[in-house]
C-alpha cells in the first residue's frame, strides 16, 4: 500500500466509502429515513469533542468511537421522542440534530480555550472533510468497515428486505422488527461516522442518499438496487476524485453523484422521466386513434354491412377532436381507412378493429348500468376512459354474462371448417 | 440616509451582553413564528434543507454585488429558496422520489455546488463556510451599526417584522392550508402558493440569522421552540405565542449559561431550547410523560378498585359465609403493588370494612358493586344475543368494558336484550 500515490489512495478510499454508503443508504431511502444520515453526521460533533477532551489527542479511532456513541444516542433519542411524545418524526430528527450540534459547538468552544491544548483545526477537518489527508491507516479502517458492513448486509438480507417493505407483516411473522430496524440504523451510523472525516457532514448525507435514490430508478428488486447503489457510489468516488482536481474533493464527489442521479432521473428505462413521458404519449396516441375508430363505426353503423364513405365535416362535427387531420392520416397509414379527397371509408381491417372497440365500450356500459347502477346518460364518459384498458379475459367474461342473460347472442367467433382432415398429420410424423 | 439615523438615540446605553440577548431573542422569535407552521406541516427538515441550499444563491449574489450587504443576499436567498422548493416538489411529484430523499438529494447537491462556487470564484475573501456553520453572536455589538442597531440585530428585526406581517395578514390562509390543504384549495386558497411563500420566508430568515447563529443552529431555532409549544397546546394562536416565548426564554437562559461557563453563546441557546423541550416532554399538562403516567396509574387504580368490589360481591352472591382475606383478594385481582393502595382507598371511602385480614362490603360498596356486575352481565348478554359470540368468549371483553358503562348505557343495553333476568352463564343480572 505504501507504493500508492496520494491521489490513488484518495480514489480508493472515496470509492470504498461511496460503495458502502450506497448499500446502507438503500435501506435508509426505502425506510423513509433518508435524513437520518444527515442527523447522524451532525449529532456526531459532541461525541467527537468529548472524546478529544477525554483523550487529549486527535486519535482517529478514539474520535470515531466518540462520534459513534453520540450518533447512537441521537438515534435512541429520536426513537424515544417519536414513541413517547406527540412530536412527529421530522421534528424529532430536527430537534435532535440541532440540539446535539449546539452542544457540540459549546464543547468545541471549550476545546479552543487556551490551556486545553486544542486548536479546532483538526476538528474542523473532521466536520468538513479532508479527503486529501487520506492515510494508510484510514484506508485499512475503511476496508475493514466495508467488509464488515457488506457481510452483515449479506447475512441479514432477507430480514432487512422484509422489514423494508412490509414491517407489519414482518412483525406478525414474529421477526424482531424493532431490533432489526435498530441494527439497520446502527450500520448506517457506522458508515456515516467512518465517512465524516473524509467527505464532511453535508457531503456524507449526500453519499447516503444519492446513490441509493439513483439506483431506485433502475430496478424494483432489492438485491439489484443494492448492487447498483454500491456501483454508483464507487463510480462517484472514482470519477469525482479524478474529474474534480482543484475543487474541494467532497463537493466534486457529490456533484458527480448528483449528475448520475439526474441522468437516471431522465433516462432510466421504466421509472425515468423520458421513458414515462414516452409511454404516456404512446397511450394518448392509441386512445385518440381508438376514439376515432369508434366514432367512425358509430357514424356508419346504420348502413352496415355496407361500408359507406364519410366526409371530413361529418366526422368533425360528431365529437370534439384535438387534431383530427393527423389522426385520420395515421389511420390511413395503418391501413384502417381509405382516403379519397375529403372522404374516408373503412377498410375491412379498420372495420374489424372498430367493431371490437365499440363492443368493448358497450359491454362496459351495460355492465356499469346493470351492476353499478349508473344512469344511462352517465356511462358513456366512464366507458370512454376504461374501454382502452379492458383486458381480453374480462371482455369475454362480460360477453358470457350478458349472453347467459339473453341480452347478447351467444356466438363463438365463426370459424371455417378445416380444409384438411384433423389429427391425420400426427400419424405421418415420426 | 434614513438608515443612518439613530432611531434609539434616546435609549439608555446598551451593553454588549444585552445586544447579544436582543439579537438572539429577535432571531429566535423570527424563526419560531415560521417554525410552528413547519412543525405542523411535518416539514421541519425543510428548515435544514433550505438553510444549506441557499449557499449557491448567496455566492452568486455576492459575486454580482461585490459586497456582503444584506439586500443582494436576501435576493439570492429568495431565488435559491424558491428553486430548492420547486426542485424538491418536482422530484417528489414527477420523479417519484420519496419526499425525504428528494429533500436530501436537492439540498446536498445545492450545497456542494455552493462549495465549488466558493472555491472557484471567491478565493481569498472572508466567505468562510465554517463561519456560515457557526455564526458569531459574540461579536454582535462590534458589527457596523445601522440606524443605531448592530447590523445582525437590524436584519433579524427586519425579517421578524416581515414574518409577523405575513402571519397577521395571511393568518387564516396559512392556518387552513397547514391543517387541510385540500379544503384550502377547494375554497380558492392556493395551498401551493402558501407553501412557496412559507419556504421563501424560511430561506430569508435563515440567511438573516447566519451572521448571528449559523446555519445549523438556525434549524434549532426554527424547530425546537415550535415543537415545545406544540406539546403544550392544541390551538395554533397559542402555539405561535408560546413558541415565541420559548424562543426568548431560551436566548436569555442560553446567554446566562454561556456567560457562566464562558462558552459559545449561540450553541448554549440551542442547548437551552433543547432542555426546555425536554422539560415540556415531561411536564406538559396534557401530553407530558408525567401527566400521562399519572393518568394511567389513576386509571389502573380505578379499575383495580372496581374489580375488588365486584369480586367481593360475587363471593357474597355465592352465599358462602367465608369472608375473603386481603391476601386472597389481592391474589384474585392479579396482585401487584397497586392492590394494597386500592384496598386502602376503598376502606377510606367507606366501600369496604376491614376487620383484621377479613374484607367485607359495606352497603355503599355493595351498591357500587351491584352496578358493576350489572354492567358486566348486561354486556355479556348483549354480546351473545346481538353479536352471536360464543359463551366462552364474552367474559374477557365484558371484564374490560364494565368500567366504562354508565347508567344510561346500562338502560339502553337492558332495552336491547331479551327481558330475561339472567346472563348467558345463567346468573342473575342484579
Amino acid at each position: 500500500m505504501t507504493g500508492l500515490s496520494l491521489t490513488e489512495k484518495v480514489m480508493i478510499g472515496t470509492s470504498l466509502l461511496g460503495g458502502m454508503s450506497g448499500v446502507v443508504g438503500c435501506f435508509a431511502v426505502l425506510r423513509g429515513r433518508s435524513l437520518v444520515g444527515d442527523m447522524l453526521a451532525h449529532a456526531a460533533l459532541p461525541g467527537v469533542c468529548l472524546a478529544f477532551l477525554l483523550m487529549g489527542t486527535r486519535n482517529l479511532l478514539g474520535l470515531s468511537l466518540g462520534a459513534l456513541a453520540s450518533g447512537l444516542l441521537a438515534i435512541a433519542a429520536v426513537t424515544i421522542i417519536v414513541r413517547w411524545t406527540r412530536t412527529k418524526e421530522d421534528a424529532a430528527i430536527g430537534i435532535v440534530l440541532s440540539t446535539f450540534f449546539g452542544a457540540g459547538v459549546v464543547l468545541l468552544s471549550q476545546i479552543q480555550k487556551p490551556g486545553v491544548g486544542g486548536s479546532k483545526a483538526g476538528l474542523d477537518a473532521y466536520l468538513f472533510g479532508e479527503p486529501g489527508n487520506m492515510l494508510n491507516g484510514d484506508l485499512v479502517l475503511l476496508t475493514v468497515v466495508a467488509v464488515v458492513v457488506l457481510v452483515f448486509v449479506g447475512l441479514l438480507f432477507k430480514e432487512f428486505q422484509i422489514v423494508c417493505f412490509d414491517t407489519d407483516f414482518a412483525q406478525s411473522q414474529g421477526w424482531p422488527t424493532l431490533r432489526l430496524d435498530l441494527v439497520m440504523m446502527a450500520s448506517l451510523a457506522v458508515v456515516t461516522i467512518v465517512g465524516l472525516p473524509i467527505v464532511g457532514v453535508i457531503l456524507m448525507t449526500a453519499m447516503i442518499i444519492l446513490p441509493a435514490a439513483t439506483a431506485r430508478f433502475w430496478t424494483n428488486r432489492l438485491h439489484v438496487m443494492l448492487l447498483l447503489a454500491g456501483g454508483f457510489g464507487i463510480a462517484a468516488g472514482l470519477f469525482g476524485t479524478k474529474l474534480g482536481r482543484g475543487l474541494p474533493a467532497g463537493a466534486a464527489i457529490v456533484l458527480t453523484a448528483a449528475s448520475l442521479f439526474i441522468l437516471s432521473l431522465l433516462f432510466a428505462p421504466q421509472r425515468g422521466i423520458v421513458a414515462r413521458l414516452l409511454a404516456e404519449y404512446r397511450l394518448r396516441k392509441r386512445i385518440a386513434r381508438e376514439h376515432l375508430l369508434r366514432a367512425l363505426y358509430e357514424l356508419s353503423e346504420a348502413q352496415l354491412p355496407e361500408l359507406i364513405t364519410l366526409d371530413l365535416q361529418t366526422i368533425q362535427d360528431y365529437r370534439y377532436w384535438r387534431s383530427l387531420e393527423s389522426l385520420l392520416q395515421q389511420a390511413v397509414e395503418a391501413g384502417e381507412l381509405q382516403r379519397s379527397g375529403k372522404t374516408f371509408q373503412f377498410t375491412p381491417l379498420g372495420l374489424r378493429r372498430a367493431a371490437k372497440l365499440t363492443k368493448a365500450h358497450r359491454l362496459w356500459e351495460m355492465f356499469m348500468m346493470q351492476h353499478v347502477g349508473i344512469a344511462p346518460d352517465h356511462v358513456d364518459r366512464d366507458a370512454d376512459d376504461v374501454e382502452h384498458l379492458l383486458p381480453e379475459g374480462l371482455l369475454i367474461e362480460l360477453e358470457q354474462k350478458l349472453a347467459s342473460e339473453g341480452r347478447l347472442p351467444d356466438v363463438v367467433e365463426e370459424v371455417p371448417i378445416s380444409p384438411h382432415s384433423l389429427g391425420a398429420d400426427k400419424a405421418t410424423r415420426p | 440616509m434614513i438608515l443612518q439615523t439613530p432611531i434609539f438615540a434616546a435609549m439608555p446605553e446598551v451593553t454588549p451582553g444585552q445586544w447579544v440577548v436582543l439579537t438572539g431573542a429577535a432571531t429566535n422569535v423570527a424563526c419560531a413564528l415560521l417554525g410552528c407552521f413547519l412543525v405542523l406541516r411535518r416539514m421541519s427538515m425543510m428548515g435544514d434543507a433550505l438553510s444549506h441550499a441557499v449557499l449557491p444563491g448567496l455566492v452568486v449574489a455576492f459575486l454580482f454585488s461585490g459586497s456582503m450587504s444584506i439586500l443582494p443576499l436576501f435576493a439570492g436567498a429568495v431565488a435559491c429558496g424558491l428553486l430548492t422548493t420547486f426542485l424538491i416538489q418536482t422530484l417528489h411529484q414527477y420523479g417519484r422520489v420519496p419526499s425525504d430523499a428528494s429533500m436530501g438529494v436537492v439540498f446536498t447537491s445545492m450545497f456542494a455546488l455552493g462549495v465549488v462556487l466558493v472555491k472557484k470564484f471567491v478565493s481569498g475573501l472572508h466567505f468562510d463556510i465554517a463561519c456560515v456553520y457557526e455564526g458569531t453572536l459574540e461579536l454582535v455589538s462590534l458589527a457596523d451599526p445601522i440606524g443605531g442597531l448592530p447590523r445582525p440585530l437590524f436584519t433579524t428585526l427586519l425579517v421578524l417584522l416581515v414574518n409577523l406581517a405575513v402571519l397577521v395578514l395571511l393568518w387564516k390562509e396559512l392556518k387552513l392550508s397547514s391543517f387541510d390543504p385540500a379544503l384550502a384549495t377547494t375554497i380558492g386558497i392556493s395551498a401551493t402558493a402558501m407553501h412557496y411563500l412559507l419556504m421563501t420566508l424560511v430561506a430569508v430568515t435563515a440567511v438573516a440569522s447566519f451572521e448571528a447563529v449559523g446555519s445549523i443552529l438556525v434549524v434549532a431555532m426554527l424547530i425546537v421552540p415550535a415543537a415545545t409549544a406544540n406539546l403544550l397546546t392544541d390551538r395554533l394562536a397559542v402555539m405561535v405565542l408560546l413558541s415565541a416565548a420559548v424562543g426568548v426564554a431560551s436566548s436569555v437562559l442560553g446567554y446566562w449559561a454561556a456567560a457562566f461557563w464562558d462558552t459559545n453563546i449561540a450553541g448554549m441557546m440551542t442547548v437551552a431550547a433543547g432542555l426546555l423541550y425536554v422539560l415540556a416532554v415531561f411536564l406538559s399538562p396534557r401530553y407530558g410523560v408525567c401527566s400521562t403516567l399519572v393518568r394511567n396509574v389513576r386509571m389502573s387504580l380505578r379499575v383495580l378498585r372496581e374489580d375488588l368490589l365486584a369480586m367481593l360481591y360475587r363471593v357474597e352472591e355465592l352465599g358462602s359465609q367465608k369472608q375473603m382475606t386481603a391476601a386472597e383478594a389481592s391474589e384474585a385481582v392479579g396482585g401487584g403493588w397497586l392492590v394494597g393502595w386500592g384496598v386502602r382507598e376503598l376502606v377510606q371511602k367507606g366501600r369496604i370494612l376491614r376487620d383484621g385480614e377479613r374484607l367485607q362490603l359495606t352497603d355503599k360498596g355493595r351498591q357500587d358493586a351491584r352496578q358493576l356486575v350489572r354492567s358486566h352481565r348486561l354486556w355479556e348478554t348483549y354480546l351473545v344475543q346481538h353479536l352471536g359470540m360464543p359463551l366462552d368468549h364474552v367474559h374477557e371483553p365484558a371484564h374490560r368494558v364494565e368500567h366504562f358503562i354508565n347508567e344510561q348505557l346500562r338502560q339502553e343495553l337492558e332495552s336491547e336484550i331479551d327481558p330475561s333476568r339472567q346472563d348467558p352463564h345463567g346468573r342473575d343480572i342484579p
